[in-house]
């Protein structure tokens, strides 16, 4: 949806006519279609969890809890995972001194924000509820520490993309870091097994394939995985979006500072 | 419903993070197009 502007200003690019912009957001058609799938699968998701679902045998109505607490967690897991992978076509695309491919680069970069804020969510769900379950907010338990340091991890990740440089060191450099930060999941997965932990095993992606759960509560977790993976998506899509025009004004803005240099040499 | 106030406050802990994540990407994206020229959004 591009339309000239049929009054150039002088707003950008050093003295040099540019359009001023028409496109005034991020959004597109199928945002939009996107965003409104989110918010009715969000609004199921309240009615059934806190709603049609019943309350579990031992946990009575605290289970309401879980489906928050796994859809959240699902989705920092995909995000790292989507991090990673991003990251490795970095790497792939950029060997033997090509440039890195930047778009990659960004969705890597907007992946691990999502995922550290969901994981952040996760620890403060899993906090109440274990204050329900367990009578304390936190302990220091297998799970839960590996939860914790899987989030510092990508605070970590998510710093280093601030270092300084050009937009290639900074693909180049966090892309090594989301390579290695995503080896911590299966760490966070299997430390119920590996350690003795106050935290139940999984319910649903078991290895053993049987699933131990009433029809309902399962239709709900599953209404909770699909909402918050429809954000997921949709936040990407305007995230990565956003990034592209941080980096398009950077570029530009030094651009404009070299045109500015050469000009004062040349008077 | 028992221990509402945990079980209603993990709800609202989830959807004030949605929000938010929401709102900063959409107010972010607003700013930054006034001052992107229309040749550097991909998605138009």
């Amino acid at each position: 949806m591009t339309t000239t502007n049929p009054d150039p200003t002088d707003a950008l690019a050093g003295g040099i006519p540019v359009s001023a912009p028409v496109v005034l957001s991020t959004g597109t058609r199928g945002t939009r279609v996107l965003g409104i799938a989110t918010i009715v699968s969000m609004a199921w998701l309240v009615a059934f969890g806190l709603g049609f679902s019943p309350a579990d045998r031992d946990q009575r109505e605290a289970v309401r809890i879980l489906y928050m607490h796994v859809p959240t967690i699902w989705v920092a897991y995909m995000a790292f995972v989507v991090t990673a992978l991003s990251s490795a076509m970095v790497l792939y695309l950029g060997r033997g001194g090509r440039p890195q491919p930047l778009g990659w680069d960004r969705l890597a970069g907007a992946s691990a924000e999502a995922g550290t804020a969901f994981v952040a969510v996760t620890l403060v769900v899993g906090a109440l509820w274990g204050r329900l379950t367990w009578g304390v907010f936190w302990q220091w338990d297998a799970r839960l520490t590996t939860t914790a340091l899987l989030f510092v991890t990508y605070i970590g990740y998510l710093a280093v993309r601030r270092l300084g440089g050009t937009h290639q060191q900074r693909a180049k450099r966090s892309a090594v870091i989301g390579l290695i930060a995503v080896l911590e999941i299966p760490l966070v997965h299997w430390s119920v097994k590996l350690w003795r932990s106050l935290h139940q095993e999984a319910t649903v992606l078991n290895t053993a394939g049987d699933i131990k759960m009433d029809g309902l509560m399962l239709f709900s977790l599953f209404i909770g995985v699909i909402a918050f993976t429809l954000f997921y998506v949709w936040l990407m899509l305007h995230r990565t979006r956003v990034m592209a025009m941080e980096d398009a004004l950077e570029d530009r803005g030094l651009d404009d500072a070299l045109v500015a240099r050469r000009l004062e040499g040349t008077i | 419903m028992e221990d509402a106030g945990f079980i209603i406050g993990s709800y609202v802990v989830v959807f004030a993070v949605v929000g938010l994540l929401t709102g900063w990407v959409l107010r972010s994206g607003r700013r930054l197009a006034k001052r992107t020229p229309d040749a550097d959004k991909y998605w138009t």
